[in-house]
């Protein structure tokens, strides 16, 4: 190398070492290899799908599934419906349980955080033992354990389990009294959404009254008048017309009542629990990230408690809260594809399984699977961040 | 003093000496103002507290009646657990447990060959001490042993067969010419002038032959040993293939959590360097593959692995049955562990790399030498905590069909030898007990760490 870096003039490197230019040999290597494979593993595909005699494109869904869904949110049957359907079935499926999994989970985590900090010996320790139990058990096994060793060795509808306010409890499931609307029931529903709206239009010009003139007015006895006093006024106006069918035993099963199947019920229960051991820790690790400083700083401005806590700690706090929430809230919905080792038709177990099983066309199939899933952590993960930009720290 | 004294003579009485210290008022210390500080400082916390008590006296008693004072410990068959036939409340079954050991340990791997997984087993815990010990020797020997020659050797011993033994033989043939060349190497350094200067064949010159390239040779040494010895097993005792469709139990989960991290830690340390480039496809490509496998859940990955990996390759290569989850498990952690690894890069200060590079050193060195080693270091706590993760997340291959520890516990309940009423019951304690004891102490060793890295900061 000393004779030929003699001859070149200083300042030029040989193009081998140019920075630049390896860049762009690297890139174009990578880009070639995984060219590639891509190309190799298509055109495998291709001859493997050709050999196997199996399908291809989404033709498949249009045609008829033949195979029935005992949960579903919208019209399904095993004769005339399409796997099309049957993929909406099992989407819906995944959703409700994920949006009622968030919530309760969102409930519970942080009802055992604050649990956590507690000055109380004894809750503090349950708590502890809570969290370090179900974050460290996998899911399958806890999910196994609620749906096999809870919910399966309930008694037989003859002997269900009377739970208060009609409910029943059995190996079928849980047994929930329907509601039935009669003239005018509509109303109430509607008196409840406006009283919903009132409040929300009430509370924002409360607030900007607050920070004009300095006056407050009562924003929480206003919103349990507009949502829970409104309802029930209309409730009586109009006559009362809402009634409930509880379920009943009629020969070997019960009628009536909706009937909530004990792998949803499995699944929810699981998922809630395992994600609010979670949730627990993140809202923990929140609350002690306010420094003391903080709090005593309210104290000496003459807040009391409740509004130091309102006000100052958890702001703050959910400024250091929301991004792992966010990404709890997204294993939770990722997880709820659980749901095919207990058998709830999630949109896994119904498509990635039996349509797969059916179909054979394995590609296409999973392919669709995994972009619903990519799309639902893609919008949510958009939502938190709207939410994390509102919340983040505003510098002058 | 005279003076003072003579002042207080109208007192009657001045103490001379100190007072021996009074312990503390009962209402302020011991364990009674302990009780009223923590239990009952005001009325909401007695009601908690009544509460707690109440949900404990509730259940513990119970429990430790069920799996402990109930239970029973010895038997042979179902009838040793059924309350009739006992004639007595009976709890847990810890005798179908004990029955069935075997099966949760090995699956249905032959009887006759499962020394071999129990020299795997000791590898592998060998591994994992030296790798996780902070204070063992020879750290370098440690990774090697880890990363390379415990997947070779768990491959050969585990499957075993014709293959296996071809590929034993492949990597003894490469030790032993290596291990040549490293003698001819220590005689005449001469031969490597080119590539360690003048300046360093001066240094090795100085030294006696036996500690000429003392690393390199170390490692190759070491490995030849292991692969002398594996052959060694392969010709007395012999190493009959084992199917994949045998192997079960804690072996297999213990094996896909072990390729999980062997295979996702390199490739996630790849993928974070590819992440942090400047170079905007090499960026493009680590991004999508990173974000779109933290996307999907892991039971898709395992079905894609499935079902289109067999698709992807030629019919006459189609992976076996347990190396599809396999390959499914280590790119999914491998995209964690990325974003885990990414977090030590971002918290390098900037003055490390620019330290790096104005001694000269060129990217990869930058990173061999400079960065990585810190990086890695500080996200230990991190990895460690992906991989419990993992640990956890290992009990879906049950879905697609594998037979790990969770499954064979699954399998043993449906079998009508153990079938009494408590066996669910003390199977899925069994498996807690397993899990738990496993994630707990990784969690307990990452905190140790972590409170080992920050008072290093702290100083």
């Amino acid at each position: 190398m000393s004779t030929t870096s003699a001859e070149i003039k200083p300042g030029k490197a040989s193009l081998l070492y140019d920075p630049k230019i390896r860049g762009y040999v690297y890139q174009f290597a990578l880009l070639a290899v995984v060219g590639f494979l891509i190309w190799s593993a298509a055109s495998n595909a291709i001859e493997n799908l050709r050999a196997q005699k199996i399908a291809s494109g989404f033709g498949f869904w249009h045609n008829a599934a033949g195979f029935d869904i005992n949960q579903k949110l919208i019209p399904f049957s095993a004769s005339g419906s399409t796997y099309g359907q049957a993929f909406w079935v099992g989407l819906l499926n995944t959703l409700l349980v994920a949006s009622i999994g968030i919530v309760l989970a969102t409930f519970l985590g942080f009802f055992v955080g604050v649990a956590r900090l507690s000055s109380n010996w004894i809750v503090s320790k349950l708590a502890m033992i809570y969290v370090e139990v179900i974050r460290n058990l996998p899911l399958l096994l806890q999910l196994f354990f609620w749906y096999n060793a809870v919910l399966k060795p309930l008694p037989n509808p003859r002997q269900s389990i009377e739970l208060p306010a009609g409910f029943l409890l059995n190996n079928r499931g849980l047994y929930v009294p329907d509601p039935q609307f009669g003239p005018g029931g509509n109303l109430i529903i509607w008196a409840l959404l406006i009283g919903l709206v009132a409040t929300f239009v009430f509370r924002s010009w409360a607030r900007k009254q607050q920070a004009a003139t300095g006056k407050q007015y009562p924003i929480g006895l206003v919103a349990l008048g507009l949502i829970i006093v409104l309802p029930l006024l209309v409730y009586f106006a109009t006559g009362r017309p809402i009634t409930f069918v509880y379920p009943e035993l009629a020969g070997f099963n019960l009628r009536g009542g909706i009937q909530i199947f004990p792998e949803f019920v499995a699944l929810l229960v699981g998922l809630t629990t395992y994600t609010a051991g979670f949730i627990a820790e993140v809202v923990r690790a929140g609350i002690l990230a306010v420094s003391k400083g903080q709090t005593e700083a309210a104290n000496a401005l003459g807040l009391r408690a409740g509004p130091t806590l309102k006000l100052v700690v958890i702001p703050q706090a959910m400024r250091v809260i929301i991004p792992p929430l966010t990404s709890n809230y997204l294993n939770l919905t990722k997880n709820s594809s659980l749901a095919v080792a207990i058998g709830y038709p999630d949109l896994v177990q119904v498509f990635t399984g039996t349509v797969l099983n059916q179909t054979g066309q394995a590609v296409e199939v999973v392919a669709i699977t995994m972009a619903v899933y990519l799309t639902i952590s893609l919008v949510t993960s958009f939502f938190m961040n709207i939410y994390n930009k509102r919340m983040a720290l505003v510098e002058r | 003093m005279t003076d003072a004294t003579t002042e207080m003579a109208p007192y009657a009485f001045v103490r001379r000496e100190t007072l021996e210290q009074q312990p503390a008022p009962l209402s302020v210390a011991g364990p009674l103002a302990w009780v009223r500080q923590h239990l009952l400082s005001s009325p909401l916390n007695i009601a908690l507290t009544l509460v707690c008590v109440y949900l404990v006296v509730d259940s513990v008693p119970g429990l430790v009646r069920f799996y402990f004072l109930d239970a029973i410990w010895t038997g042979t068959s179902r009838d040793a657990c059924l309350a009739d036939k006992v004639g007595r409340p009976v709890g847990a079954c810890w005798a179908y447990i004990a029955d069935r050991f075997q099966y949760f340990i090995y699956g249905s791997y032959p009887i006759p060959q499962r020394w071999r997984v129990n020299i795997v087993f000791v590898m592998f815990a060998l591994g994992v001490v030296w790798l996780l010990w902070t204070s063992a020797p020879k750290k370098k020997l440690g990774i090697f042993f880890f990363f390379v020659l415990l997947p070779i050797s768990a491959y050969v011993l585990l499957l075993g067969g014709p293959g296996a033994e071809r590929f034993l033989g492949f990597c003894l043939m490469v030790t032993l010419a290596l291990a040549a060349l490293y003698v001819v190497l220590s005689f005449a350094p001469q031969l490597v002038r080119f590539n360690i200067g003048d300046a360093g064949l001066a240094v090795v010159q100085q030294l006696p032959v036996w500690k000429r390239f003392f690393g390199p040779k170390q490692l190759v040494l070491f490995a030849l040993a292991i692969f002398v010895f594996l052959s060694l097993l392969a010709s007395s005792p012999g190493l009959p293939r084992v199917d994949t469709g045998l192997w079960g139990g804690m072996t297999v989960t213990f094996l896909i959590a072990a390729v999980g991290i062997v295979f996702s830690l390199p490739l996630g340390v790849v993928l974070a360097l590819g992440r942090r480039s400047r170079l905007p496809i090499i960026q493009l490509l680590s991004v999508i593959f990173i974000e779109f496998v933290r996307g999907v859940p892991l039971i898709t990955v395992l079905f894609m692995a499935n079902t289109m990996l067999p698709l992807f390759v030629p019919q006459e290569y189609s992976p076996d049955r347990l190396l599809r989850p396999l390959v499914g498990v280590a790119l999914f952690a491998a995209a964690y562990m990325a974003e885990v690894v990414r977090g030590g890069l971002q918290a390098m200060p900037k003055g490390q790399y620019e330290g790096a590079m104005s001694l000269g050193l060129g990217y990869w060195s930058m990173m061999r030498l400079i960065i990585l080693p810190q990086a890695l270091r500080i996200v230990i706590p991190g990895i460690v905590n992906t991989f419990i993760g993992l640990f956890k997340d290992t009990t879906l291959v049950t879905i697609v069909g594998i037979f790990d520890f969770l499954r064979t516990i699954e399998a043993t309940l449906v079998d009508p030898t153990w079938a009494t009423p408590t066996t669910r019951a003390t199977g899925y304690a069994f498996a807690a007990v397993f899990y738990f004891l496993c994630c707990w102490g990784m969690s307990r060793y990452s905190i140790a760490v972590e409170k080992r890295l920050a008072a290093g900061q702290k100083r």
